[in-house]
């Protein structure tokens, strides 16, 4: 591997305060009964802050706010200034976007690179697409006079802290609800600094209320009868709750959940372009991604020349530091999914798959997991069935393309799929069949704010992006 | 002369495109007549039966199936006398009729109207198409009994999915009698699947089946009963649309919910290059 001298990003471009409140009403607030959590920097295990527990009385409070600033104002604000709120959101994300990204690789653990060149302009780019629709919902194909749903509660995981508040805050506001948004008891800080923007941006009080916790937080958010809508990204196991919690009363549901998509590698595919597309596939932001390509499916016949080639990329990966702009692999989240990563591995060497890593060194503090791959993985193995959530890839093989189809759409998930071929023909014979909310041919692991995104099966229902992800925020 | 004896026809059931009787044995006096009563094994096999026919339906062209539900209007049309003599009033038959040619024309036009290409920032051909879910559970309205039955039918299968319709309880005989129409009009076995008997008993086991996709709980007026369906749903995160509020207005215009509220999208990306 070429060594390179430490590239660090500098942290001095964000100054994190040693105590955060609730954000309800447009002010930052302490919580009733005073909770706490610490939120630390998966890469040291440094406390980074000390961030309020909401409480069901907190939560109470920031929808009641949401619902005031619903009735009296946001709800009967004309589109067009709607719009312009979001496009001064939209602006400042823009001027302060390595703030932005500094603070989020800090709070989570990915690499600077990526908090910087993907999470970050896709961000700015998602408040200024769905700024646009304010005053264009009638246009927007879902009736003549589309309304407002009202009082969102919107819960996010803590894999893209700021991108997926983004998806769930952009749309919602874009319509005409407001918003009570719970951001992942681990990664809380970016959503508190878009508080911060918020008041920048003089939107009106009560428009967007964040409510920091865990899970007991999260339910009394959702259980709340004060809400019309209810948006949640994370694992099924919560979904399905969620989905049982919602049963019976009016709101609305999306759910954006987990994914074990398979990455398929014919035998005419570009080896090289391909091995980017599986690196990218499951090791891009330590494979916490819902839509990672956590399958590969390989020709058999080109295996053996796709794993050796995988093989060398994999030992170019650099692990280590968040914040030097050479970082491949950053840190895996916490604690507590280093275990289930660990855990799951572990299953995949003891039910007898075959398993490899470049030789890597880890730093000695943090949550580390060195890029891993298993080979000879059958369809009954669990790191073939279960969503791992970090980097490790599951190695199968197929001969033809109705047993890739097969084997592909042989989860309950249905999120995600890759396809390499050079056949235009297969592609499409290929996408027709394959049972996921998004296609990747040649490529892998691409957002866009127009582009729908969401699952199919057990991987939840609704689209967020495009003009689709308007429809789950509108009364038709 | 002796008056001719009339020959009476036998009520059942209709799964993957015959009429079977109930695998029970049960029937029940409804509408002066033995009509099948369906077990949860009836509701099981019907799943199969739809599923079994999901794969060929939902690859079938969408002309081939805008022709078909053109062809189910022709049939019912052809019939307004005996569900008229069923006691389903004529301009209901009419209804009937026109919203199945109203559906029949949006299957090649859903996918344009509803999907499309998106225009991401780089190159990339991105597009979006609405897809079927899959197998779709239906609790048909109680009433009126062939207008309601075919507004749920109708949006349903017109983008590929299958389904499994409990009928209403009290007026099964026009949904066996719309079953004749289906069986006629080359719609292929298992595409619709009929059971009658107490939506109860059947519902349940469809609600809670892991190899349905979605349940339409539209039929389903016990306010408890639907909330335990919906819990049940949850359990392989089923699609879920809530019951009709009381007194939905079925001869308004449907609009396009019904149908979408039972698809998928699925966005594509390729690169582009030379």
């Amino acid at each position: 591997m070429f060594e390179y001298a430490p590239a660090p990003e500098s942290r001095s471009v964000v100054d994190i305060k040693p105590t955060y409140g609730l954000f309800v009403d447009g002010r930052f607030v302490d919580p009733t009964d005073g909770g706490s959590f610490k939120s630390i920097n998966p890469a040291s295990e440094e406390v980074l802050a000390e961030v309020a527990e909401a409480g069901a009385q907190d939560v109470d409070r920031a929808v009641r706010a949401a619902r005031t600033a619903y009735e009296q104002v946001w709800g009967p604000m004309p589109g067009r200034d709607r719009a312009k709120y979001l496009f001064r959101i939209a602006r400042i994300i823009q001027e302060r976007s390595r703030e932005l990204a500094v603070l989020e690789s800090l709070d989570n653990g990915k690499p600077i690179k990526e908090s910087r060149d993907v999470d970050l302009p896709l961000v700015a780019a998602h408040f200024f697409y769905y700024a646009g629709w304010a005053d264009k919902l009638p246009y927007a194909g879902f009736g003549p006079d589309p309304r407002p749903v009202g009082v969102a509660a919107q819960v996010i995981p803590w894999n893209f802290p700021l991108l997926m508040l983004a998806w769930k805050i952009a749309p919602a506001l874009a319509a005409g609800n407001t918003v009570v948004l719970k951001p992942a008891e681990t990664t809380p800080l970016t959503a508190l600094l878009f508080a911060e923007i918020c008041q920048q941006a003089e939107l009106p009080a009560g428009v967007v209320n964040i409510v920091t916790g865990a899970g007991e937080t999260g339910r009394a958010l959702v259980e709340h009868p004060g809400v019309d809508k209810v948006a949640f990204t994370g694992s099924t196991e919560v979904g399905r709750a969620i989905a049982r919690a919602v049963a019976g009363t009016r709101k609305r549901l999306t759910l954006e959940l987990g994914g074990k998509a398979a990455n398929i590698v014919f035998d005419d595919a570009p080896v090289d372009q391909a091995v980017e597309g599986i690196v990218n596939g499951i090791f891009f932001n330590q494979g916490h991604v819902c839509c990672a390509g956590s399958r590969l499916l390989v020709q058999e016949n080109v295996a053996d020349r796709v794993l050796e080639s995988l093989k060398r990329r994999m030992a170019q990966l650099r692990v280590g530091d968040p914040l030097d702009k050479n970082t491949d692999i950053g840190a895996i989240n916490s604690a507590a999914q280093l275990a289930r990563i660990r855990e799951l591995s572990d299953a995949g060497s003891a039910e007898g798959a075959e398993r490899w890593s470049p030789p890597c060194e880890l730093p000695e503090r943090g949550f580390w997991f060195a890029p891993t791959i298993f080979t000879g993985v059958t369809q009954a193995h669990r790191i073939a069935r279960e969503e791992i959530f970090g980097p490790v890839l599951s190695v199968l093989t197929f001969r033809t393309p109705a047993e890739a189809v097969e084997k592909a759409n042989n989860t309950p998930y249905g999120l995600s799929a890759g396809i390499w071929t050079d056949k235009g023909s297969r592609i499409l014979w290929m996408a027709d069949r394959l049972r996921a909310g998004v296609v990747w041919a040649n490529t892998f692991n691409k957002f866009d704010p127009t582009s729908p995104f969401g699952g199919y099966k057990e991987s939840g229902y609704g689209r967020e992006g495009g003009r689709h992800g308007l429809e789950g925020y509108l009364s038709v | 002369m002796s008056e001719r004896v009339a020959v009476r026809k036998t009520y059942k059931l209709f799964i993957g495109g015959k009429f079977p009787r109930s695998e029970s044995g049960r029937s029940y006096l409804v509408q002066d007549s033995n009509v099948s009563l369906a077990s949860r094994k009836d509701a099981r096999d019907a799943v199969v039966a739809a599923r079994a026919a999901a794969k060929g339906w939902a690859g079938a062209t969408a002309y081939n199936r805008g022709q078909i539900l053109y062809r189910v209007a022709e049939m019912l049309e052809g019939r307004r006398e005996q569900f008229v003599a069923l006691g389903v009033p004529a301009d209901e038959v009419d209804a009937a009729t026109d919203r199945w040619v109203w559906y029949a024309g949006w299957s090649d036009k859903l996918p344009q109207v509803y999907g499309g290409a998106n225009p991401v920032a780089g190159p990339y051909f991105n597009l979006s198409a609405p897809e079927p879910t899959g197998v779709v559970a239906v609790a048909a309205p109680e009433s009126p009994a062939l207008l309601g039955l075919v507004s749920v039918i109708a949006p349903a299968i017109v983008t590929g999915n299958t389904v499994v319709v409990a009928a209403s309880p009290s007026a099964p005989l026009a949904a066996v009698t719309l079953a004749e129409v289906l069986a006629t009009s080359d719609l292929p076995g298992g595409v619709v699947n009929i059971l009658t008997g107490h939506p109860k008993e059947t519902v349940p086991t469809l609600a809670s089946h892991l190899d349905v996709n979605a349940i339409d709980l539209t039929g389903v007026a016990d306010a408890d009963l639907a909330t335990e369906l919906e819990v049940s749903a949850a359990q392989n995160l089923k699609r879920v649309l809530r019951p009709a509020p009381a007194g939905h207005d079925w001869s308004a215009d449907p609009g396009i919910t019904r149908m979408t509220a039972l698809l998928e999208t699925k966005t594509v990306w390729h690169p582009k290059g030379v």
